[in-house]
């Protein structure tokens, strides 16, 4: 129903090559997370595989059938934007029932379907109101409402979540976990919050300067990092990157270590140091910890152990969950 | 107490700038009312008495005034529909990338720099005159006799050349508009299968809506008053063809000495101007509001 697979797929932007060349097989029913810093080509591979920016190279097929010169409508696929973009002259009813509007459907059939969306979203309320009377998350839900209706053979969201505040994202993310429990459809979900991206994805797409550092399920890229930039982008917070004599013991240009695989102690440890900053936040925490020899490192503790800015404390990494990294920034 | 004292120094402070807008407004109004009343004729100074609503019957029932109106509303007319069509035309084209857009978008916008007298004369003596005109010049070269534009018809040249005038005003505001149109919106349009048209009809039109309403509020308050692009150009004739309210009370006042004739149809014309304001607030004022 909803595969998508992109074969070389190229994007440049006058003197700029966005994107050098992508190859990714997205599977039916699956939910994919693009995820990368700012700039990494993310939101720009979701234009492409929607259709509103041209492919400079390469070919996107969709379903088993080529994509890459049919326009967007044709192609099957229904977007929620980072600013929602509802049309804010028309009344939620009028949104939702647009592209079923532009398709021409019967009106009786267009008012069940609008009807049936509101339903599932909890919008039955609202179908009247105008898009600037409904809250962030409303507006959010009606986005979906609309791309929803047209039972497209994929979802793309793009930052969907970045407008609203903590809470709201929060549940947000569960809901739309749950519609794709529900519709079982292909989703493409675009983020830079690795957060998102880890308790959302069956896959996760790590994208770096427009090329793929990684495509796995997201504990595999957790357990397993390929490189030096998945290992730092993946896990929060981030893991401590060592270089120098230590790393060098271990026979490799970088070693990694994850802030949650450290054992602390007052007392006895393979590493000494001076907290500087401790972050408590009750179940965990966070410490920063000037360690000698070694430099600024992030462990965490459990929410019970004691320690304030300034204490000495001593930590042992678990050996068996040390990554090494050569020269490349290839995991070894 | 101290909002008390705010506001209370705040409406003496501000009482100059109000007695003084006041008084600039109440005063002309308030002449020209009394002068309406009176058979006040430059011809014979020294004469001037009470004739009570005399001038007014005089105005109302000359076969001038109602040929002024129905020129000043096809004027009105006219202008807008030409500036509102073309200046959505003209702005959809500007926003599209091209090279020079820069120069090309001061070039759109200059003729509204062109004084009014400047823009007529150039219309009259280089575009629309049956000799040497250009437009004379295209019509004897396809075969056709040339058009005598002032002469045959006068009201739809100045139409024209008014909206020449204009259109650059329309092409800006409704550029502006068009260029706050969120990017996102318009790629959704698309995404939900909306074509060219169908995104043109449902997405940027209702944006530019407000838009398309200052330009008519606007435009209409200084189309009502045209008077510089008659005067240069046709005079107001043949007969009455090309006058218009304005030009009719200049005509008045100052080919026929009739200073009380004249502010009767100064009064008329600012009721009809009024009458027309209200008319287009309740009509399309609603798109104003947030």
């Amino acid at each position: 129903m909803g595969s998508i697979t992109l074969r070389n797929v190229s994007k440049v932007f006058g003197e700029a090559k966005v994107i050098p060349s992508i190859d990714l097989d997205i599977e039916d029913g699956e939910f994919v997370v693009f995820v990368g810093p700012s700039g990494c080509g993310k939101s720009t591979l979701l234009r492409l595989i929607a259709g509103l920016e041209d492919v400079s190279g390469g070919e996107i097929v969709i379903d088993g059938k080529p994509a890459t010169d049919a326009p967007p409508a044709r192609r099957g696929l229904a977007m929620v934007f980072q600013s929602y973009a509802l049309y804010p002259h028309m009344s939620v009813r009028s949104n939702i029932a647009f592209p079923l509007k532009m398709a021409g459907m019967d009106k009786a059939e267009i008012d069940r379907k609008v009807a049936d969306a509101a339903k599932v979203l909890n919008l039955t309320d609202y179908l009247e109101r105008k898009p600037r009377q409904l809250s962030g998350g409303q507006r959010q839900r009606v986005a979906i409402g609309r791309a929803i209706v047209r039972q497209p053979k994929a979802f793309l969201f793009d930052e969907p979540l970045s407008n609203l505040d903590a809470a709201l994202r929060v549940n947000m993310r569960l809901e739309i976990s749950e519609l794709h429990q529900q519709l079982q459809t292909t989703m493409i979900y675009v983020t830079h919050d690795q957060v998102e991206a880890m308790t959302m994805a069956d896959k996760i797409v790590v994208l770096n300067k427009g090329r793929i550092e990684q495509v796995g399920s997201p504990l595999d890229l957790y357990r397993k990092p390929a490189n030096l930039f998945v290992a730092g982008f993946i896990g929060s917070p981030k893991m401590n990157l060592i270089e120098g004599e230590y790393a060098q013991a271990q026979g490799a240009k970088t070693v990694g270590i994850r802030p949650e695989h450290m054992s602390l102690s007052h007392d006895s440890g393979s590493w000494a140091g001076t907290v500087t900053i401790a972050e408590h936040l009750g179940s965990d925490t966070f410490m920063h910890i000037d360690v000698d020899g070694i430099g600024t490192v992030t462990a965490r503790a459990d929410g019970d152990f004691a320690c304030r800015h300034g204490d000495r404390v001593y930590m042992t990494p678990d050996q068996n969950r040390l990554y090494r990294f050569d020269e490349k920034g290839l995991a070894l | 107490m101290a909002t008390t004292h705010t506001h209370s120094a705040a409406r003496l402070m501000m009482a100059p700038s109000v007695i003084l807008l006041f008084a600039w407004m109440a005063v002309p109004l308030g002449m020209t009312i009394y002068f309406s009343f009176l058979r006040y004729n430059l011809l014979m100074p020294g004469m001037e008495e009470y004739t009570g609503f005399l001038n007014y019957q005089y105005f109302l029932t000359d076969p001038a005034f109602f040929a002024a109106l129905t020129n000043t509303l096809l004027l009105v007319g006219g202008v807008l529909a030409i500036t509102i069509v073309g200046g959505i035309a003209f702005a959809l084209l500007l926003d599209q990338p091209i090279f020079g857009q820069g120069i090309v978008r001061i070039l759109v916008i200059a003729p509204f720099f062109v004084m009014p007298t400047v823009s007529a004369l150039v219309w009259k003596n280089m575009f629309m005159n049956p000799v040497n005109g250009l437009f004379a010049w295209i019509s004897r070269s396809l075969g056709f006799a040339p058009v005598d534009f002032l002469a045959s018809i006068p009201l739809l040249s100045i139409i024209i050349i008014v909206a020449w005038q204009w259109l650059p005003f329309a092409t800006l505001i409704m550029l502006t508009a068009l260029q706050s149109l969120d990017e996102e919106q318009k790629d959704a349009a698309e995404m939900d299968g909306a074509g060219a048209v169908s995104r043109f009809i449902y997405i940027v039109l209702p944006h530019m809506a407000r838009a398309i309403t200052v330009v008519i509020l606007i435009e209409t308050i200084f189309l009502l008053s045209v008077f510089a692009e008659i005067l240069v150009t046709t005079n107001g004739g043949p007969g009455t063809a090309s006058t218009n309210l304005t030009y009719l009370v200049y005509a008045q006042a100052l080919l026929q000495f009739d200073i009380g004739g004249a502010s009767a149809g100064g009064i008329v014309a600012v009721i009809l101007a009024n009458i027309v304001a209200i008319f287009l607030v309740r009509l399309i004022g609603k798109n104003l509001e947030a």
